[in-house]
């Protein structure tokens, strides 16, 4: 009898000193968390892509609270969401021009194939063989390596080329640095019309290695309603971001190689060499 | 003979078929009407040019200038006229600047450098400097600037010459020390006398015999001594040879210095000795045109810019259509897309493989045989980083000592679930190195 009680006595007695000891602890090393952190990383859509340039959401949650980040940095959010954090947290809703991605080449295997390649299935590999399957020295090589990169299944790979869903891409920029042909780059949503060739080579070497390349025959350049729409870089063409030809220009052109096209067709398979 | 050489670890034993050149001399290729130069020929900064288009040059005239300290000078392959400055096909299937050439036909020699008749006398810097206007660089297939070796920063008591030759199919420095004996030793004791030494060790592998009584019959003129070597590939790789002829490993990251070796190629020896003897820039070499559908595999002496295709028809043509085209030999070479690509200073052989030697295989997953890492020269493990490489586990590759790899080819060669381990290699040597100079940049 004596020895279960003297158990229990010493056994309540060492628990009301551990409490005490925890509690006291618990008090002095208190780590402060500002419970806005939570709130606002719930409040993200929590695909931790990095596109905002933290590591992930938890991480750009704390960034917004703490630092002050504007919440429209996360390229996923809507802009409806991010004001929703920004109100939340009284600050002033910043608007940021949503981007998509776009991979600037239109050949697929079909259209520029010049040897069989038997290696590694990823881009950064291939290149430092012989480049990889195709004719091109500029265009994309297919093996895939953005579409694995891509955290939205935004990017697809169709007749050996890389193909981005303007509808599903969010803008996170994951897929840019993976290609080692740096072929890909973040442009305005809002923009359709895009010139899908990187190739700075002259005309007569790139057709002989791709139907679909840019030559640089100015039919679009006079075609647009303001010549400074599109601007001539050497032996290619691009679509002047800051001041953006509207979606005609491509029916009023008529590319005669098809390099001038609109994001949503090519993605849809309209155009040649990405057949679906 | 000195007695003793010492067996690296690994290595892997292919059908050399060297059978298929080796008897055949060396012939000087015809003069061609037009050659197409491609600029960077070398390790190390692409030369600047300094022609245009439309100058009149001679044979041996300037047609690029070095940029930098690992960088050569780049010479006309004959005399005529420069008729574009533009690109052309490149050995790794890139487009890569190019000079080409108009002969006029008269292959007239322009003011050339003044041949040091009496090198035994003159300063060792001088003859360096000598070497490094002549364009040498590293002619057993790196081409790596012959003049930077020559300069080490610490004592060198050995120098090398490389006749190992271990590439299945090649035989162009087997005729080269055949039939150039005293060519080879000459350039050996003037690299020797720049590198303040007595004497050098040429290191040739055993299946070339009559070039090693070549070689023996001159050496004793300038206190050369020539050791033969067990065939095993990679017996001329830098490192391996090293091992091989002074028992000296080279530590991980290091160079030959480190343990007080200069390695040249035998070709590159040849051209230090025409550089210095004869004043004659690099503008030829002898390559092997080679591989079982030629019809006359041999050995040629061609000029800088000769097309693959003028080289595959002085070998007769082909008898039937070869499934794939390589520059060097089976192991190390770079497979072409293209005939038109040129002979530069360290193409060493162009090979045709038939349809049946050329498999298109799939990658299958590891079975942990271990058969990599016990023919792995550099005695690191294939397989672990292969699987390090397929995760993108970068870090772990460079832990696991990626960056030792010689690129060789001995474990793609020996794989049985023929993965592309080499490859792999590769691409985790290109990303540390990437990651590397940007970590320096910030």
């Amino acid at each position: 009898m004596t020895i279960i009680l003297t158990s229990l006595i010493f056994a309540a007695l060492l628990g009301a000193i551990l409490a005490v000891v925890i509690g006291a602890a618990a008090k002095a090393f208190a780590v402060e968390i500002d419970p806005r952190i939570e709130t606002v990383t719930d409040m993200l859509p929590g695909a931790n892509c990095g596109g905002c340039g933290y590591a992930g959401c938890a991480d750009f949650g704390k960034a917004i609270v703490e630092n002050g980040v504007p919440p429209s940095q996360c390229p996923v959010a809507s802009a409806k969401d991010a004001g929703r954090i920004a109100e939340y947290l009284g600050m002033k809703a910043e608007e940021k021009e949503k981007v998509i991605a776009v991979v600037k080449c239109s050949g697929g295997i079909s259209t520029t194939e010049r040897s069989p390649y038997n290696g590694v299935n990823d881009c950064r590999s291939a290149v430092l063989v012989a480049g990889g399957a195709k004719g091109c020295d500029y265009g994309c090589i297919g093996f895939a390596s953005c579409a694995r990169a891509c955290p939205f299944d935004a990017i697809e790979i169709r007749d050996g080329l890389a193909v981005v869903h303007p509808d599903l891409c969010v803008g996170c920029g994951k897929c840019v640095d993976t290609c080692p042909k740096n072929l890909i780059v973040l442009v305005p949503a809002s923009v359709d019309v895009h010139v899908y060739c990187n190739s700075p080579e002259k005309g007569p070497v790139k057709r002989k290695v791709c139907k679909t390349a840019c030559i640089a025959c100015r039919k679009c350049v006079k075609a647009a309603d303001n010549e400074d729409q599109m601007i001539i870089k050497g032996f290619l063409i691009e679509t002047n971001y800051d001041n953006p030809p509207i979606s005609d220009l491509v029916e009023k052109t008529g590319c005669p190689t098809t390099a001038l096209r609109l994001a949503s067709k090519h993605a849809a398979g309209a155009y040649e060499g990405v057949s679906k | 003979m000195s007695p003793k050489t010492h067996k690296f670890k690994g290595g892997v034993h292919p059908d050399d078929s060297k059978r298929l050149s080796a008897s055949k001399a060396v012939v000087d290729a015809p003069l061609l009407d037009k050659y197409t130069v491609i600029v960077h020929q070398n390790i190390g900064a692409p030369p600047e040019v300094v022609v245009e288009k439309g100058d009149e040059v001679k044979k041996g005239d300037l047609l690029a200038k070095a940029a930098g300290f690992v960088s050569v000078p780049l010479h006309a392959p004959t005399s005529g006229t420069v008729t574009a400055i533009d690109k052309c096909e490149g050995p790794t299937g890139i487009r890569v600047p190019s000079i080409e050439i108009t002969a006029d036909g008269e292959d007239t020699w322009g003011d050339c450098m003044t041949p040091i008749a009496d090198w035994q006398q003159a300063e060792p810097a001088d003859l360096k400097q000598r070497v490094s206007d002549a364009g040498v660089v590293g002619m057993g297939g790196a081409g790596f600037p012959a003049h930077v070796k020559l300069s080490p920063q610490k004592p060198i008591n050995t120098l090398i010459l490389n006749g190992a030759e271990c590439e299945p199919y090649l035989t162009a420095d087997h005729r080269l020390m055949l039939e150039q004996a005293e060519d080879v030793v000459l350039g050996a004791a003037i690299l020797a006398r720049i590198l303040g030494l007595e004497t050098a060790i040429i290191g040739v592998e055993n299946n070339k015999p009559d070039a090693i009584a070549a070689l023996e019959k001159v050496a004793g003129k300038y206190n050369v001594q020539v050791q033969g070597l067990p065939v095993n590939y990679p017996q001329g790789a830098e490192k391996q040879l090293i091992y091989a002829l002074t028992g000296r490993e080279v530590p991980i990251g290091g160079l030959p210095m480190d343990v007080g070796c200069v390695v040249q190629n035998v070709a590159s020896a040849v051209a230090v000795a025409d550089a210095v003897v004869k004043g004659r820039p690099l503008i030829e070499r002898i390559t092997t045109v080679t591989g079982e559908p030629l019809v006359n595999p041999g050995n040629w002496r061609f000029r800088l810019g000769t097309p693959v295709s003028k080289a595959i028809e002085l070998a007769g043509g082909v008898k039937y259509q070869p499934a794939k085209l390589l520059l060097g030999g089976p192991m190390m070479g770079f497979a072409q897309s293209s005939l038109d690509v040129t002979v530069m200073k360290n193409t060493s052989g162009i090979l045709l493989i038939p349809a049946e030697q050329v498999s298109l295989y799939t990658s299958e997953p590891c079975i942990r045989c271990g058969k990599c890492v016990q023919v792995c020269p550099m005695d690191i493990l294939p397989a672990t980083i292969s699987q390090a490489v397929e995760n993108e586990r970068f870090d772990w590759a460079a832990q696991l000592n990626v960056l030792a790899c010689i690129e060789c080819g001995s474990c793609s060669y020996v794989c049985p679930s023929h993965r592309p381990l080499n490859q792999h290699f590769k691409r985790a040597k290109a990303e540390i190195m990437a990651a590397r100079r940007k970590e320096q940049k910030k």
